[in-house]
Formats: structure tokens, C-alpha cells, sequence
């Protein structure tokens, strides 16, 4: 089988911290612009008012703007703003990733005393293409005055993601807009040959694992205190 | 002091994928057998398809007893140690790995028992790796045919034989050694993707053929066929069609009413008497230490913790651990080479969205000696492997090929076009034992019991490093035959804690190279056995379970028919 690493964010800290300058990654950014009103309009509904049940309303506001420029909402479809990707963080941030909390005060702190530095603005308020430069120097370690940057950089994108395209269970994925955004088909409990053809995408199921009746009684924990927090055992 | 417990015949440390096993030919026999289980019982309902649980948390690996015990690594002994992993590879649970693996359960191939003497016979000795201590296996292939039969029959393997009884068979591998009789199932079925790749190795001359798994492909003992939904790495299956010894050799065991299941006992020292024999062992139950004396133990945790266990156990006959007075516990150490990935990307959706790791198709002509070495400066090769096994969050996480930035607009774009049409090949190659690979107690990392954890320190030769290198160009190659219009090449890595780890109480019959005997009881303490790949001198360029679990039968069925020497 394989062996996917599987890291603390304390090793990735020394692991980023080692290597991290040597291998800036090299980022063509092709960004399409939109209005608000643009991005009402392809979100079909308004987002729901946040209200975060682990970070302030402040680190929550910085992180929903970035977010967004992460997996933007745009031409293809909804986004991580959809998806419901901050407020996965947010509430994993008072379970499984609470290892993390420390970093996000710290670090969203820091990028938006960054952008305020350079900008002149909080990243919140900041348009797109600027936000999207912020969080590129952030990501190259060019951001002055913010050492680790990228190592931030990579935790927010890892955690946006699985905000994203994770069962929805876990509060991100909403609607399933990352599952539609990618083609996956969803979970099945039984796949028939014809699933597996060349060129063909089976009709998605929209369900999450734990819609199903055989595994709704083992639910994992979703945020702090929760029985089951199988990511706090041992 | 520990709380004496009522004597055995036989108490087996650890119900993974070789105590498991071995625990049945003992109970049927009639031999009293305790088997201690650091984990639990874990069901089908446990079993849900949850990437972000299984795949991105390590659930269920974070929750055992070795996660509180991962190794640590370092290169070589003036290397700065690697960072530690968070997640140990291998679980406890009553059946250990065997519930959450990829399941393929290959025999290894005839080269692998022999690779000294046949490397000396076709290229001459001085094609052995300086500084590797690979040695023949005591015995040859043919030697573990039979308890491979047993065992694919026990726990129920699907495939197609290459070779019965030297009749080939295209069908299969025909590269295989010699086998008695097909396997007790079909193969798994084939996919669009897995056809095309097929298609693709016919137009290079190569031959393709699916590999053998521990997973039904029809209701077997009981127990349903593969429904091939997608989840089954890390996962574990949720309607038991793996056959893991937690659904098959275990409980079958336990009917005979001779095998008696302790579960959370973590064991901490096998006893040695004052005459040097192992008298039983020391485990901590609900707070409770224990000591289960026993006539035989069987040491059948992974590698890391066999090695360890051994070298905590010292006593005034092993002073430096048990069975270690030819220093060689720890030896021999290696772990598979797995790295060195090859991914393409295809103008065309593969739907590789469903199946599992063990659905596929292999290509042997460059693994092991298949293939002429000549010309060339290595030993060994490797076993090309495609598989239908696609999740969303890793698929978001794919390579972009160079072809887009990782996140913003142009991502999303990419991975709007693309998720489905990546594929990445699971390359396992030959590796071999050095003088300097080796594991031992770390001089400062310590359990929450106070016990130092295992440290490795190895790191992959110039052999190893070649061999990746030719497998990768084959790979390469067989992708492009499909037509995939990017091809990228992941780097060798260095060797940490593994699901593939080998060697460390090595099987042979110097003692002065080998703690374990040809059957796999110590040349030392001659009542203490040991199951799982610890004992396997070699590789070979494919999964280590099935062997371990050929070798494992073969040990037990050893002690039932030397009950009276080994246990008196």
C-alpha cells in the first residue's frame, strides 16, 4: 500500500521551515475579475451570514476573503465561499485542527497586519487582484516582516481544500459544489461495472457517508468535546 | 508486580495479518493459544466512506498504541533526523492492517529466494551491491507453495495463476513460479481505465495480467463479493469482502474454543527464564501490568515493534536483548521501495472515481531478474501497477503538471478539466539489506510508558536509486502507449517508517547472520518464535503480506508437529 505522509502541522512548521525558501513555487495567476454583484449572481443564493463558532469575527472575515481568492467564484462555478470552506475551518479548528488555532490567531493576524502595511487597507477590504498579490507574497516568503509566510500560506490552502471538496458532514463541500466542481460522483455503496467506463461520469449521488443508515451511528466528532474525536485519541 | 495469569501453550504477541493467521493452525490442533491485541475489534460500521477520516486524519492509525510509538529515522548516523511522521503506517486492531490495506497478495516471484546465488550464476559475484548482507533464503519457493495455498484459500484470494505446475498461463503472470492450482476466486474485474492500459502494454510487446487480492469476487466463506466503491484504501471494507484475519482466520480460530482474544493488552517484555527460554510475557491491561506465562511465544507485532519488544527484553541470558547475542537483532533492516511515483495526465476522463488499489493491472517483465542485466548496472527492477482508486480531496491535491498555479481562477479552471484525468502507478522495486541500514532504540525518544521508540537509520543505495530510475522510464513509456500528453516523475525519497518494512530478525540458517532459524524460531531462545516480514531477508518487487502469512502458517504448523522439542 501506499505511504502518504501524514505530518503534524509541528513537523510541516520544521519541514517548511528547512526547505521552504528553497523551493519558492513558481505561479502564473490568471485571475478573472467580477463584481459582487457578478458573484451574487453565480452564487444563485447569498452565503449565509457567518458566525463562527471557534475564530473571532474578525479572523473570520479575513478568512472568508481569502477563501475566496483561493477557490474563487467565477465563470466555473461557485467557489470555497459556497462551499462553505471558512466555517469548516473555523468549527475543525475547535476539534481535529485545533492544533492549528495557535497558527490562524497568529497568522491571520499577520497577513492582515501585512496587508495593512502594504496596502494601506485590511485584506478584507482590499479588491481581488491585490488580495491576490498579498496572498502570493505570502506564499513566495516575500512578504516582508511575516517570516513563515508560506508555511501559513500552505496550511490555509491545505485546509481551504479539504474545506471544499470533503464530505459535507464535516460542515465545508455545501451543496456539494466541490464534488460537482470536480465531476466526482459521490459516495455509492455498491458501483456497477458500467461506473467504471472510459469518458462516462455517473450521475452524482449527493449524499454524504453519513446519510447512510449502516454509518450514522459511528459519526465522527466534528468540532471540540464531541465523543468519538477520533483525531484527539491516544 | 505484575498479576500472574493461568499458563498456555501459546501466546501470540499481536492479531495482525501473521498472528492472525497462525493462531489458526495452532488452535486446530488443539494447542491452548492466548492471542494479545494491542487494539480493539473493530466492525463494518466502523468501516465508512470518509475520505477526510481515513485518508487526511489517519483514522484509524491514530487512534492505536503505535501511534504513541513512531520511529524515528535518520539517513545514516551523521544525518539530521528526518521529521518524525504523525501517523504511524501500520494500526492495531484485531486484524491489524489487514482490515485498512490495499489487500494485493502476491507470492513473491522464484529470484526472490535466491538473489545471491542466481546474480553470481548469470552475472558473476561481483554484481552483488557492495555492502549489502542479502543472502539466499534458506529455502526456495516451492518450499512456501503449499502454506501460500493455504493461506489464499483461508482468506480468500482472487487473481489469475500464470503458472500451475509449469503449464503457463497468459491469463496470469508468466512470470510467476510454479503454483498447484488456481486461485479460489476470479480477479477482481477489469475498468475502461485499467482496458486502456492493457491495450497500451499489448502494443508495446509487454504482458499485462490483473493481480491477485485478498478481496472476494463472489460470496466466498460466507462473506460477500467486492462492491468496488471507492473507499477501500485505509479504509476498510464495510461489507467484509476483504479478507482480512479479523473476518476469516481469527474468528475461525476462536470457534475451535482454543484461541482466546485479549484485546488493549499491551505487552511491554517477553520473560526469560534462567535458562534462557522465553517463560511468557509482560503486558498492562486497563492500568493492570499482567504476566501470561506461556511454553511458546510467538512475536507477531510489525517490524519496528518486533525489533523493539526484542531489544527491551533483556534479562541476564540476553543481556543486550533477547535472542540478540550475535548482534543481529535490528540487522538487515530495509523497507520497500515505493517511491520514485510516476503520474500522467490523459486528454480524456478516466472515471477512476470507484474500484480499489487491488483492481488493476500489473506488468512484471521488469521486476526481478525477468529481464536480461547485462548490460546493465543494477539488480533487480520492479512491478508496474495501474489501479481505478480516485478521492475528491486528493484528486484536488494532483499535480497541475506545470500547466497552472495551484490555487485562484486558473486552478480552478485545471481542475475543473482535469481531476478525472490523472493516474499515478504504484511502483514497488527490489531492495536490498546493507551493513549500515539498521534499527535500534532511540537513545532519546521515549513512549508515554518511559520505553524508548524504534529509530531507523537507512537510507536507499546506488542500487535502489538506478533501479527506480529504469522503472520509471518503463513507466513512463507504457503511459505514453495510452497516450497520456504529460508525464511527471515524483522523487526516491529516503526511507521513514513504512507499511513495507522488512527484516530485523532475519530467517536463515548461520546464526551469525540470522536471529530466526528456517523455521522461524530463534537460534537462541529455541521456544520463541517470530511471524511477519521481520524475517524476510528479501523484497522481491511486490506486497509483503501474503508471504508473511505463508511463513507464519508454516512456523505454527512447525511448532504443532515439534510441539514436544520447542516447548520442553
Amino acid at each position: 500500500m501506499d505511504d502518504t505522509p501524514i505530518l503534524t502541522r509541528r513537523e510541516l512548521l520544521k519541514r517548511v521551515t528547512l526547505v521552504g525558501t528553497a523551493v519558492a513555487i513558481p505561479v502564473r495567476l490568471v485571475t478573472i475579475e467580477r463584481t459582487p454583484a457578478d458573484v451574487a449572481a453565480l452564487q444563485g443564493v447569498n452565503a449565509a451570514p457567518a458566525a463562527f463558532e471557534t475564530l473571532t469575527a474578525v479572523e473570520g472575515e479575513t478568512l472568508q476573503a481569502i477563501v475566496a481568492r483561493l477557490i474563487p467564484t467565477d465563470g466555473n462555478g461557485p467557489g470555497a465561499t459556497e462551499a462553505r470552506a471558512a466555517q469548516y475551518i473555523d468549527r475543525a479548528l475547535g476539534g481535529a485542527l485545533a492544533p492549528s488555532r495557535n497558527a490562524y490567531r497568529i497568522g491571520l493576524a499577520a497577513l492582515d497586519g501585512y496587508a495593512r502595511a502594504s496596502r494601506t487597507a485590511s485584506f478584507a477590504q482590499l479588491p481581488g487582484a491585490e488580495q491576490d498579490a498579498v496572498l502570493r507574497e505570502l506564499e513566495t516568503d516575500t512578504a516582508a516582516g511575516f517570516a513563515g509566510s508560506a508555511i501559513f500560506f500552505n496550511l490555509l490552502l491545505t485546509h481551504t481544500i479539504q474545506g471544499t471538496f470533503a464530505d459535507p458532514y464535516y460542515g465545508g463541500n455545501a451543496n456539494f459544489v466541490g464534488w460537482d466542481l470536480i465531476g466526482y460522483p459521490g459516495v455509492r455503496l455498491a458501483v456497477a461495472p458500467a461506473d467504471q467506463r472510459l469518458d462516462t461520469r455517473p450521475a452524482p449521488t449527493h449524499q454524504s457517508a453519513y446519510d447512510l443508515a449502516m454509518f450514522s451511528k459511528k459519526k465522527p466528532a466534528r468540532a471540540r468535546g464531541g465523543a468519538g474525536d477520533h483525531d484527539h485519541a491516544g | 508486580m505484575p498479576v500472574d495469569l493461568r499458563r498456555t501453550d501459546v501466546v501470540i504477541v499481536g492479531l495482525g495479518a501473521a498472528g492472525g493467521v497462525a493462531a489458526l493452525p495452532l488452535a486446530q490442533a488443539g494447542l491452548d493459544v492466548i492471542g494479545l491485541e494491542a487494539g480493539t475489534w473493530l466492525r463494518a460500521d466502523d468501516f465508512a466512506p470518509d475520505e477526510l477520516r481515513n485518508n487526511v486524519r489517519g483514522w484509524p492509525q491514530a487512534v492505536q498504541k503505535a501511534n504513541r510509538e513512531i520511529p524515528t529515522h535518520r539517513p545514516n548516523p551523521a544525518a539530521p533526523y528526518s521529521p518524525r511522521a504523525a501517523i504511524h503506517p501500520m494500526m492495531n486492531a484485531v486484524g491489524g492492517t489487514t482490515l485498512h490495506y490495499w489487500a494485493q497478495s502476491w507470492r513473491l516471484n522464484p529470484w526472490d529466494f535466491k538473489v545471491v546465488s542466481a546474480t553470481r550464476a548469470r552475472y558473476g559475484a561481483s554484481r552483488i551491491p557492495r555492502g549489502s548482507t542479502v543472502e539466499d533464503w534458506p529455502f526456495g519457493l516451492e518450499e512456501l507453495e503449499p502454506y501460500y495455498d493455504l493461506v489464499e484459500r483461508e482468506i480468500g484470494v482472487s487473481g489469475k495463476a500464470g503458472n500451475i505446475n509449469g503449464r503457463i498461463d497468459r491469463g496470469g503472470n508468466i512470470f510467476e513460479g510454479a503454483r498447484a492450482r488456481e486461485y479460489p476466486m476470479p480477479p477482481l474485474r477489469g475498468c475502461g481505465f485499467g482496458d486502456m492500459m492493457t491495450a497500451a502494454a499489448g502494443t508495446l510487446g509487454w504482458h499485462s495480467f490483473p493481480g491477485p487480492a485478498a478481496v472476494n469476487t463472489r460470496s466466498y466463506q460466507n462473506r460477500g463479493g467486492c462492491v468496488y466503491h471507492g473507499y477501500c484504501a485505509r479504509g476498510g471494507c464495510h461489507i467484509n469482502a476483504k479478507g482480512s484475519t479479523a473476518v476469516t482466520t481469527i474468528p475461525k480460530a476462536e470457534r475451535t474454543r482454543r484461541l482466546t482474544v485479549v484485546t488493549e493488552a499491551h505487552v511491554t517484555t517477553i520473560v526469560v527464564d534462567s535458562n534462557g527460554r522465553a517463560s511468557g510475557v509482560n503486558y498492562i491491561k486497563g492500568g493492570t501490568e499482567y504476566f501470561q506465562p506461556a511454553s511458546v511465544v510467538l512475536l507477531a507485532s510489525y517490524v519496528y515493534e518486533n525489533v523493539r519488544l526484542l531489544l527491551l527484553s533483556t534479562s541476564r541470558a540476553f543481556p543486550n536483548g533477547l535472542s540478540n547475542n550475535h548482534g543481529q537483532v535490528g540487522r538487515h533492516y530495509f523497507s520497500h521501495n515505493q517511491g520514485a511515483p510516476v503520474s500522467a495526465l490523459f486528454p480524456r476522463n478516466l472515471n477512476t472515481w470507484y474500484g480499489l488499489p487491488a483492481q488493476g493491472v500489473a506488468v512484471d517483465n521488469w521486476a526481478d531478474d525477468n529481464f536480461d542485466h547485462a548490460g546493465l548496472d543494477f539488480i533487480g527492477g520492479g512491478n508496474l501497477w495501474v489501479y481505478s482508486d480516485r478521492r475528491p480531496i486528493g484528486a484536488a491535491g494532483m499535480s497541475t503538471f506545470g500547466r497552472a498555479p495551484r490555487w485562484g481562477a486558473a486552478w480552478k479552471s485545471f481542475i475543473k478539466e482535469n481531476a478525472d484525468r490523472a493516474n499515478t502507478a504504484y511502483l514497488q522495486k527490489t531492495t536490498l539489506p546493507y551493513e549500515d541500514n539498521y534499527l535500534d532504540l532511540d537513545p532519546e525518544v521515549k513512549d508515554p510508558l518511559g520505553y524508548p521508540v524504534c529509530r531507523i537509520t537507512a537510507d536507499y543505495k546506488e542500487n535502489e536509486r538506478r533501479v527506480a530510475a529504469f522503472i520509471q522510464d518503463k513507466m513512463a513509456e507504457w503511459y505514453r502507449a495510452a497516450g497520456a500528453i504529460a508525464i511527471e516523475r515524483g522523487g526516491i525519497g529516503t526511507m521513514g517508517p513504512t507499511t513495507h518494512a522488512y527484516g530485523g530478525t532475519r530467517m536463515g540458517d548461520n546464526r551469525e547472520t540470522n536471529v530466526v532459524d528456517r523455521w522461524g524460531f530463534s537460534h537462541e531462545a529455541p521456544n520463541l518464535g517470530v511471524l511477519g516480514a521481520s524475517v524476510m531477508g528479501t523484497s522481491g518487487a511486490r506486497n509483503p503480506t501474503l508471504t508473511a502469512q505463508a511463513l507464519a502458517w508454516r512456523t505454527a504448523e512447525h511448532l504443532v508437529k515439534s510441539w514436544k522439542t520447542i516447548a520442553s
